[in-house]
C-alpha cells in the first residue's frame, strides 16, 4: 500500500513539473557550449589537437586571414593583401587599432614574430610543413608586412587562415598554453581542467563587437551525459553531438534544433599501399568494390554522411563525384581477386577508438569483405597505440580514419605518410599545385588529383563525415558546416 | 609497541618503494609515444623529436626513475604533458571534488546502512528483515552508472531540480554540495547495501555470544544490551569495510564521474591514460597507492591499540 502511494506521488510530481516547464523568454547574453574533447593546452600554434581551435579559434585568437562560415577565406587582422606577379612576394596591410588582450598594440612586428616563430628551429608547430615556403618576413612599416617566398605557393593565404598561424605577441606567446592572449573579440577568463573554460567579451575589440557577454565551454565526453546535459539545459549547444542515436528525440522537441552540416572529414578505409598484397592495385580495386557505402552510413552513422569516391569534400567547388568508379559490386570484386590470384586472403584491420565510423563501421566492413572472401583480423586500438603502430610504424593492412583537416588531398604525396601511396604522377600534380596561383588551373589540378586517387584505388573512399549538432532553438548564428574545426561565436546571439 | 611500530613502518616504506618501481615500469611499457600523440597526424618527425626532448623522455631508464622519485619526495610531481600545468596543481584541484564526494557518499551510505542493518538483525527473519535484505540484494545488483542515469532522468531532465552534471565550484559551498548530491547518492546506494548486509550478519554473530546472554541475565533490556555490548563488538568488521570503501570511493568513482562529467581524480587518471599524459598517471596512481598504504597502516596501528593480542602476535 505504502509503495503504491509513493509511486502515485511520484507520477503526480512528474506530471506537474512536465506541465509547468517554464517557457523562458528573456534574451540571454551568455552561451554554454558542450564539447566532447577537451583542449590539452590553449595555444593553437603549439598543439595539434582540434579541440584547441574549437575553443579559441576566431574567439580568442585571430590570424591574418580566417575561415568564414561558408568555408571561404576572408580578411581578418590583415584587411587586404597584394600578391606580386611572380607569386613570390605577398604584402599584407594590417587593420588599425587592434590590441592584444594584455593591452599591447598589434602591429607588423607581431606578424613577423608569429610567422618566424612557426619556422624557427625547435618549433613545436604541428602544421609547420604548411608554412615552409616562407623565406623571410619583413616589416615595412607598423601596418605593412612583406612575405618573400622560396617558391610560389598557391595555398599560402588558405594556410594562413588555419589556427596554427594565428597572431601572438612576443610578450605573451610563451604563456598562451595556460593563459591565451590574442586579439579576438573574446578574452580568456578562467579554466577548470577537466570541466570548463570561460570566455568574456573583449570590450576593447578592434572590429565588430560581439553580441554575447560571455561563453562557457563544458567538456562532456560521455554520450549519455551529453544527452542529459542538453535536456537539462546545462548546455545550450552541442555543435558535434556524440549521441546520434538520440537525435530523433531532439528533432521532435520544439525546444531544440538539430543542425546537420558538412565537415572536411573524408572518412576512408586506409590501405597500406607499400606492403603486399595491397601494393597490388587489383586487390585494392577488389576491396573498393566489396564496400557498400550506404550500408556503412546507415549502420554506423545513423544515416548521417555523404558517400565520396575520392579524397575531397563534396561541399568543395572542386569536388568530382567519382563514387561510380568504386561502386558496390561484390561479383566484380571476387573476379578481381581471382584475377590477382588471391585466395584465402587475410588482412589486418586496426581500428582507432571512434565508436561510430571506426568501431561500428569496422564491423560492417569486416562483414562486407568476408562476403567476397577476404578475412580480416580486427584489432581495436587506442589513439596513442594507433599513432604508433599504424601511423608511424605502418604496421597495418587496413584501418578506418576520418581525415578532418581542410583541403588535405596533398597528404597522399607526402613522403613516408602512412598510406605509402608513392605515386609519381600524383606527386607531380601536387608539386604543380603548390606553385600555381591561378584559380582555374588550380581547380583543374585538384580534379586531376582526385581522378588519380580514384583510378588507383589509393584507399577505400567511404563518406564525408556529417556534422550533427543539437542546439537550443532560440540560439542563432552557430556555424552549420565545419569548414575548419572551430566554434566561432562571433555571430552568435539569442532570439529576443 | 616500539618494535611493532618499527616493523610496520619498514613494511610501509618497502611497499611504497615496490609500488613506485612497478608503476614506473608499467608506464614504461605502455605502447604509444606521448609526443607523437600530442602533435597529431601532420607533425614532422623533427617536431616530435624536439617535443620528446622537451618532455624529458629521452634519458636512460634509471635516470628518469630517480628524477621522478626524488621529485615526488620533494613534492614536485612534474608538469602535465597535456595541460602544461604542474601535476600537483591538477591533483590539488581535483582532490577537492573527489575527497568531498567520497566522504559525502560514505556518510550517506553509513547513515542508511547502520539503522537498516541493525533493524534487520534485531527483527531477524521478520517481514522487515526479508524486505530489507531483498532491497539490499537489489542495491548490490543494480549497476551504479545505470542508477545514476535514472537519477539524472528523474531529477535533472524531468524535475529539473539538479544539474545533469558538472561541478559548480566551492565559491558557493551549497551549490557545490548540490552538484555532488546525485553522484553521492549513486555511489552510496551499492555501498550502503553491502554495509547493511555486513552490519546485519556481524550483529547477528555477536548477538549469539555468551556475554550477550549474561548481559540479558544481569537484567539489561534488549536495547541496552544491543547498544552497550553487541553493537560495539559488531562494529569491527563494519569499520574494516568502511575503510576499504573509502579507498574505493576516492579513486574508483571514474564511471560515476563520467556520467556526471565531474572533474575528479578518477577521470584525471582515465584521461591521462588515453592521452598518454603519463606523468599525470604515474604521479596520481602513486599518490593513491600512498593514501591506501597509509590508511592501512593507521588501521593496523589502531587495531593494535584496541586489541593487545595483535601487538603480541607480530612480535
Amino acid at each position: 500500500m505504502r509503495k503504491s502511494l509513493v509511486v502515485l506521488a511520484l507520477a503526480g510530481v512528474l506530471a506537474m513539473t512536465t506541465a509547468l516547464t517554464p517557457a523562458f523568454a528573456q534574451a540571454r547574453t551568455d552561451v554554454k557550449i558542450g564539447l566532447v574533447l577537451e583542449p590539452p593546452s590553449l595555444d593553437p600554434t603549439a598543439e595539434a589537437a582540434a579541440a584547441v581551435d574549437e575553443v579559441v579559434y576566431a574567439n580568442v585568437f585571430e590570424g591574418l586571414a580566417r575561415f568564414a562560415a561558408d568555408g571561404s577565406i576572408v580578411p581578418a587582422l590583415a584587411k587586404s593583401w597584394d600578391i606580386s606577379e611572380d607569386g613570390l612576394t605577398y604584402t599584407f596591410h594590417l587593420v588599425e587599432g587592434a590590441k592584444f588582450h594584455d593591452g599591447t598594440d598589434f602591429n607588423a612586428d607581431d606578424v613577423k614574430f608569429s610567422l618566424d616563430r612557426i619556422n624557427a628551429e625547435g618549433s613545436l608547430n604541428a602544421q609547420k610543413a604548411l608554412y615552409a615556403s616562407i623565406a623571410s618576413v619583413e616589416v615595412v612599416d607598423p601596418a605593412t608586412v612583406k612575405l618573400t617566398l622560396k617558391q610560389p605557393d598557391g595555398n599560402l593565404i588558405y594556410n594562413l587562415a588555419w589556427g596554427d598561424a594565428v597572431m601572438v605577441a612576443p610578450e605573451s606567446a610563451d604563456n598562451n598554453k595556460i593563459s591565451p592572449i590574442g586579439t579576438g573579440p573574446f578574452v580568456f577568463k578562467d579554466r577548470v581542467e577537466g570541466d570548463h573554460i570561460t570566455l568574456e567579451k573583449n570590450g576593447a575589440y578592434w572590429g565588430t563587437p560581439v553580441a554575447l557577454e560571455g561563453a562557457t565551454f563544458r567538456f562532456i565526453a560521455d554520450p549519455t551525459a551529453a544527452f542529459a546535459a542538453l535536456q537539462a539545459g546545462d548546455v545550450d549547444s552541442f555543435p558535434n553531438f556524440p549521441a546520434p542515436e538520440t537525435v530523433a528525440q531532439f528533432q521532435n522537441d520544439p525546444r531544440f534544433r538539430v543542425v546537420v552540416g558538412a565537415t572536411q572529414g573524408e572518412t576512408v578505409l586506409s590501405m597500406n599501399n607499400g606492403k603486399a598484397p595491397l601494393d597490388n592495385v587489383k586487390v585494392r580495386e577488389a576491396i573498393a568494390h566489396a564496400i557498400d557505402r550506404q550500408a556503412i552510413i546507415d549502420g554506423a552513422m545513423f544515416g548521417y554522411g555523404t558517400p565520396i569516391g575520392t579524397f575531397m569534400s563534396p561541399a568543395s567547388p572542386d569536388y568530382v563525384d567519382l563514387t561510380a568508379q568504386s561502386n558496390y559490386d561484390p561479383e566484380k570484386s571476387k573476379a578481381l581477386l581471382a584475377e590477382a590470384g588471391m585466395t584465402d586472403l587475410t588482412l589486418s584491420l586496426k581500428l582507432p577508438p571512434v565508436e561510430g565510423y571506426a568501431r561500428r563501421g569496422g564491423e560492417i566492413i569486416a562483414n562486407q569483405l568476408a562476403a567476397v572472401g577476404i578475412k580480416t583480423e580486427v584489432t581495436n586500438l587506442e589513439w596513442a597505440q594507433w599513432l604508433g603502430e599504424v601511423f608511424t610504424d605502418k604496421n597495418y593492412d587496413l584501418t578506418i580514419v576520418s581525415h578532418t583537416e581542410p583541403n588535405d588531398i596533398g597528404i597522399f604525396a607526402r613522403d613516408g605518410y602512412y598510406f605509402q601511396y608513392n605515386n609519381a604522377a600524383f606527386n607531380q600534380i601536387i608539386a604543380d599545385l603548390a606553385v600555381t596561383a591561378d584559380p582555374t588551373k588550380r581547380s583543374e589540378l585538384l580534379k586531376a588529383a582526385q581522378q588519380n586517387l580514384a583510378d588507383n584505388y589509393a584507399v577505400g573512399f567511404l563518406f564525408e563525415l556529417a556534422k550533427v549538432g543539437v542546439e537550443n532553438a532560440k540560439l542563432k548564428g552557430m556555424w552549420e558546416n565545419a569548414p575548419t574545426q572551430a566554434t566561432d561565436l562571433t555571430g552568435v546571439s539569442w532570439e529576443q | 609497541m616500539p618494535s611493532f611500530l618499527i616493523g610496520r613502518l619498514t613494511s610501509l616504506a618497502l611497499s611504497l618503494v615496490a609500488a613506485s618501481i612497478v608503476i614506473f615500469l608499467i608506464i614504461e611499457v605502455v605502447p604509444g609515444d606521448p609526443a607523437q600523440f600530442m602533435l597529431g597526424l601532420n607533425a614532422t618527425p623533427e617536431a616530435a623529436e624536439t617535443l620528446r626532448k622537451a618532455l624529458g623522455l629521452d634519458g636512460p631508464l634509471l635516470d628518469r626513475y630517480f628524477t621522478w622519485v626524488l621529485g615526488l619526495l620533494r613534492g614536485d610531481f612534474g608538469i602535465s604533458y597535456t595541460y602544461k600545468v604542474p601535476v600537483a596543481q591538477l591533483i590539488g584541484d581535483r582532490i577537492w571534488i573527489s575527497l568531498p564526494l567520497a566522504l559525502y557518499a560514505l556518510a550517506l551510505s553509513t547513515l542508511i546502512a547502520f539503522p537498516v542493518g541493525i533493524l534487520a538483525a534485531v527483527r531477524r527473519n521478520s517481514a522487515t528483515d526479508v524486505s530489507i535484505m531483498g532491497a539490499a540484494q537489489l542495491g548490490v545488483a543494480v549497476p551504479n552508472f545505470w542508477f545514476a542515469m535514472l537519477l539524472v532522468l528523474l531529477f535533472s531532465i524531468t524535475l529539473r531540480w539538479f544539474n545533469a552534471g558538472g561541478f559548480a565550484g566551492w565559491q558557493d559551498p551549497l551549490l557545490a554540495m548540490k552538484s555532488l548530491t546525485l553522484p553521492a547518492i549513486a555511489l552510496a546506494l551499492p555501498q550502503a547495501s553491502i554495509l547493511a548486509r555486513v552490519m546485519r550478519s556481524s550483529l547477528l554473530d555477536t548477538l549469539g555470544e555468551d556475554y550477550i546472554r549474561s548481559a540479558r541475565a544481569k537484567g539489561l533490556s534488549r536495547w541496552q544490551t544491543l547498544w552497550r555490548h553487541a553493537l560495539r563488538n559488531a562494529l569491527i568488521p563494519v569499520l574494516t569495510i568502511i575503510g576499504l570503501q573509502f579507498s574505493f570511493l576516492l579513486a574508483g568513482a571514474i564511471i560515476i564521474e563520467n556520467v556526471f562529467f565531474l572533474p575528479g581524480l578518477g577521470r584525471l587518471v582515465f584521461q591521462g591514460i588515453t592521452s598518454r599524459d603519463l606523468i599525470v598517471v604515474k604521479s596520481v596512481v602513486m599518490l593513491l597507492v600512498f593514501a591506501v598504504i597509509v590508511v592501512t597502516f593507521v588501521i593496523d596501528v589502531t587495531y593494535a591499540l584496541v586489541d593487545p593480542r595483535l601487538r603480541r602476535a607480530t612480535r
